[in-house]
C-alpha cells in the first residue's frame, strides 16, 4: 500500500477518511481502532460541504498492518472513502503546537 | 397514508418477506408490539433474549434468508448481546430491532436506558439509532440491505419508544433491501489461480462457510472430481461436500482425523475457499500448510492476507469464482496424490472408537456410537444444530453429514447455550425437517429455559443431551494440560434432565435407565414434537485427536490407530 513519503521520518502513516456526518461515525472509527488493536496517535475531523459528510484525518502506526486497517476502515458502512494521504502533516504539527 | 414509525418497522419487515419474528417485549418495544398484533408476521415468545436471537440465527442459519428478533431496552439488548456477536463471528444475516426510552431521555440514565448503540458497534456489520419515524423508511431497507450483502451479518436498529409512536404521512413505501450484487472478479487473478491449480501436484481445496452461504457446492463437488482434488472444511464448511465422498477429507484442525492435518501438512497447493483461516483450523498459522502455496478467495477483502499471505488473493464469491474456474481446468488423475491420500487416511483415518456398540455395560453410553445410532435412525434430510464442547466435536467429526446448510452450530464465538433455541428457529424456519440438537449438560442448563418454547411451539427437535457432569472440554483440557487439576469443571448438583424436560411439558426418555436404550432411542425419535434424550457419558471420555491450544496442528495428541481408551 503506497503511502506518503513526507512523513518527516516518523514512523506514522496519514489516512484520509470521507465518512457521512452522523453521531455515532467517530464511535465506529474509533471501536474499529481498540477492537483490533491498531494504533490512533491522532485525529482530526472536520465537517464537509453541505454538512452530510465529514472529512477525518487519521494519524496511524505505519506498520505492516496498515493495509489490513485500510481494508477493515472500508468495510465500516459509513466510510465512503479511504487513502493514503499524501498531506495532513503541517495540519497535525499546527494542532501540536497550539496544545502547547 | 398514515403510519406510525412501529407500523412502518413492522410494515417494512413484512415487505422484506419476514414470516416469523422471535422475541421478548418490554416497555420500550410495547408500540412495536402493538403494530405487530396486527400483522401476519408469526411471533415466537422465547423465555430470554439471548434464545430470541439465537431462534432468528436459527432461522437464518436454516434457509439462509435474513431473520429477524426483537427485544426491549436495557436488559433486553444486554441479554441480546451474545446472540449478536454470535452472529456477527460466524457471519449470519439477522436484524434485531430494539426499543430505546424515548429520545428526550436518551443520556439521562433512565428507567432500562443502556448505550445500546455504543454496545453494539463492535458487535455488527452495522447499527442505527433511529431519530425519526421518516428515518425508518431508509434504514429498515437498508438494515436488511446490509444484513445480506457480500459477508453477511447482523445489524440492529435501536428505535426510541417515541420515534416507534410518531405518526407519520408516507406516500409510498420503499422497496425492500436486497442484497448488492458479488463484486467482479479481477479475471488475471482467476488466470493466475487456475495455473497454480493446474500445475499443482498435490492440491487440497479448504471450504469454509462462505462455500455454504454461496450455493458453491455442486460446483465444488464438480471441480474436485474432474481436478482429483481432496476436499477437506472447516467446521462451517461441513456439509458443503457430501461425508461419503471419496475426495472429502473431513474436518481440519483442532479436533480432525490425524491424516487430514498430515495431509495439510503436505499439500503444495491450499485452494482455500470461503475460509477465514481461524485459529481453531489452523493451529499455529505459521506452521499450517509449510510447503504450500495459498489461493485464497473470500468475499471479504479484508480476510486475504489477515491471518495467512495469499500467493493469490481473490475477493469475490466463491460461487462466481468456482463458475470462472471450471473451464480453465482440465481433467486430471493426479494418481500418486490420490495414492497419498489414500494410504494415510488408511493409517491415520478417524478413530471412533464404540461407534458400532453404543450401550456399554453399566449403562455408559460411546459417543460415536450414540451419534451413529442417532445418524441411522433420523430422516436423511435432517438439520442437525449443536452446543458448543466435547459433544459438539464429536458431532462434527462423526455425523455423516450430506448436504448445506444441515449443520448449525456456534464455531466464532462458541457460544454455549447456542444448541436448542438454534434447533427451535431451524424447525419453525423449515417444518417438513426433523431438527436433531446435539447438547451437554453444561451448555443445555445455559438457555434451559427454551424448553418451554420449544413446548409451546410444538417444534420437531430431538435433544440429544450428552450427560457427563461435567465441562467435559476444560475437563479434558485440564486432563490434557495442566497436570490433572481440576477446577470447576464438576456438577456437584446433577438435575434430572428428564423431569426437567417433562417438567416444561416436553417428553424426554432416560437411556440411563432404560431397560432397551437402543429401543428407547428410536421409539424417542420417532415421536412428535419436541422430546429429550437423556444420555449418560463416561467423565473419562475424551474427543480426541487434540491439538494442544497454540500448537501446530502436527503437534495433535491421540487419535492414534492403536489408541486405547
Amino acid at each position: 500500500m503506497p503511502c506518503s513519503d513526507d512523513a518527516g521520518g516518523t514512523d506514522n502513516a496519514i489516512l484520509r477518511l470521507v465518512v457521512r456526518n452522523h453521531p455515532g461515525v467517530m464511535s465506529h472509527v474509533c471501536s474499529l481502532f481498540s477492537r483490533r488493536a491498531f494504533n490512533l496517535e491522532a485525529i482530526a475531523c472536520l465537517p464537509k460541504g453541505d454538512g452530510t459528510r465529514s472529512l477525518m484525518l487519521l494519524l496511524v502506526k505505519r506498520d505492516d498492518r496498515l493495509e489490513q486497517l485500510i481494508l477493515q476502515l472500508r468495510k465500516l458502512q459509513d466510510v465512503l472513502e479511504v487513502e493514503p494521504a499524501h498531506r495532513g502533516w503541517t495540519e497535525f504539527e499546527a494542532l501540536r503546537a497550539s496544545f502547547g | 397514508m398514515r403510519y406510525t414509525g412501529a407500523e412502518l418497522i413492522i410494515r417494512l419487515i413484512e415487505r422484506q418477506g419476514v414470516t416469523t419474528v422471535a422475541g421478548v417485549p418490554g416497555g420500550m418495544c410495547l408500540p412495536l408490539y402493538d403494530a405487530l398484533a396486527e400483522s401476519r408476521i408469526r411471533h415466537v415468545l422465547a423465555r430470554h433474549e439471548q434464545a430470541a436471537g439465537f431462534i432468528a440465527q436459527g432461522m437464518a442459519r436454516a434457509t439462509g434468508r435474513t431473520e429477524v428478533c426483537l427485544a426491549t431496552s436495557g436488559p433486553g439488548v444486554t441479554n441480546l448481546l451474545t446472540a449478536i456477536a454470535d452472529a456477527k463471528l460466524d457471519s449470519i444475516p439477522i436484524v434485531a430491532v430494539t426499543g430505546q426510552v424515548p429520545t428526550a431521555m436518551i443520556g439521562t440514565d433512565a428507567f432500562q436506558e443502556v448505550d445500546t448503540y455504543g454496545l453494539t458497534v463492535p458487535i455488527t456489520k452495522h447499527n442505527f439509532l433511529v431519530r425519526s419515524a421518516g428515518e425508518l423508511l431508509e434504514v429498515v431497507p437498508e438494515a436488511f440491505r446490509i444484513a445480506a450483502s457480500g459477508r453477511p451479518g447482523p445489524v440492529l436498529i435501536d428505535v426510541p419508544k417515541d420515534v416507534q409512536q410518531q405518526a407519520i404521512e408516507v406516500h409510498r413505501l420503499p422497496a425492500p433491501g436486497e442484497p448488492d450484487a458479488s463484486p467482479p472478479l479481477d479475471a488475471g487473478a482467476v488466470a493466475r489461480a487456475a495455473a497454480l491449480i493446474e500445475t499443482a501436484e498435490r492440491p487440497v481445496f479448504l471450504v469454509g462457510a462462505g462455500v455454504v452461504a454461496s450455493g458453491a457446492s455442486p460446483w465444488l463437488r464438480a471441480l474436485a472430481e474432474r481436478g482429483s482434488i481432496p476436499v477437506a472444511a472447516t467446521l462451517h464448511g461441513l456439509g458443503a461436500m457430501p461425508h461419503d465422498h471419496p475426495l472429502f477429507l473431513g474436518m481440519v484442525g483442532m479436533h480432525a482425523a490425524r491424516a487430514t492435518n498430515l495431509l495439510l501438512e503436505e499439500c503444495d497447493l491450499l485452494i482455500a475457499l470461503g475460509m477465514r483461516f481461524d485459529d481453531r483450523a489452523t493451529g499455529r498459522a505459521a506452521d499450517f500448510c509449510p510447503k504450500a502455496r495459498i489461493v485464497h478467495v473470500d468475499i471479504d477483502a479484508s480476510e486475504l492476507g489477515k491471518i495467512k499471505h495469499p500467493t493469490v488473493g481473490i475477493a469475490g464469491d466463491v460461487g462466481d469464482f468456482l463458475g470462472r474456474l471450471g473451464p480453465l481446468l482440465g481433467r486430471q488423475s493426479r494418481a500418486p496424490w490420490l495414492a497419498r491420500v489414500a494410504a494415510l487416511r488408511t493409517a491415520h483415518g478417524l478413530r471412533q472408537p464404540g461407534a458400532g456398540d453404543p450401550f456399554r455395560p453399566g449403562g455408559m453410553i460411546a459417543p460415536y456410537g450414540l451419534i451413529a445410532q442417532v445418524a441411522a435412525l433420523a430422516p436423511a434430510n435432517c438439520i442437525v444444530t449443536s452446543d458448543v464442547g466435547q459433544h459438539q466435536m464429536y458431532v462434527a467429526q462423526a455425523f455423516p453429514f450430506n448436504f448445506p446448510r444441515q449443520w448449525l452450530t456456534s464455531g466464532g464465538l462458541g457460544t454455549m447455550g447456542f444448541g436448542l433455541p438454534a434447533a427451535i428457529g431451524a424447525a419453525l424456519a423449515r417444518p417438513d425437517r426433523q431438527v436433531i440438537c446435539f447438547s451437554g449438560d453444561g451448555s443445555l442448563l445455559m438457555n434451559l429455559s427454551e424448553l418451554a418454547t420449544a413446548a409451546e411451539e410444538e417444534v420437531d427437535v430431538k435433544l440429544v443431551l450428552f450427560n457427563n457432569g461435567l465441562h467435559g472440554l476444560v475437563h479434558q483440557q485440564q486432563a490434557l494440560f495442566l497436570g490433572r487439576r481440576f477446577i470447576a469443571d464438576r456438577f456437584q448438583a446433577r438435575p434430572d434432565f428428564a423431569a426437567l424436560a417433562r417438567g416444561f411439558g416436553v417428553s424426554a426418555v432416560d437411556l440411563e435407565t432404560a431397560s432397551d436404550p437402543a429401543a428407547e432411542l428410536a421409539s424417542a425419535l420417532a415421536r412428535p414434537g419436541p422430546c429429550l434424550i437423556n444420555a449418560p457419558i463416561a467423565e473419562e471420555e475424551q474427543v480426541l485427536p487434540m491439538v494442544p491450544p497454540g500448537g501446530a496442528n502436527h503437534e495433535m495428541i491421540g487419535g492414534h490407530a492403536d489408541a486405547v481408551l
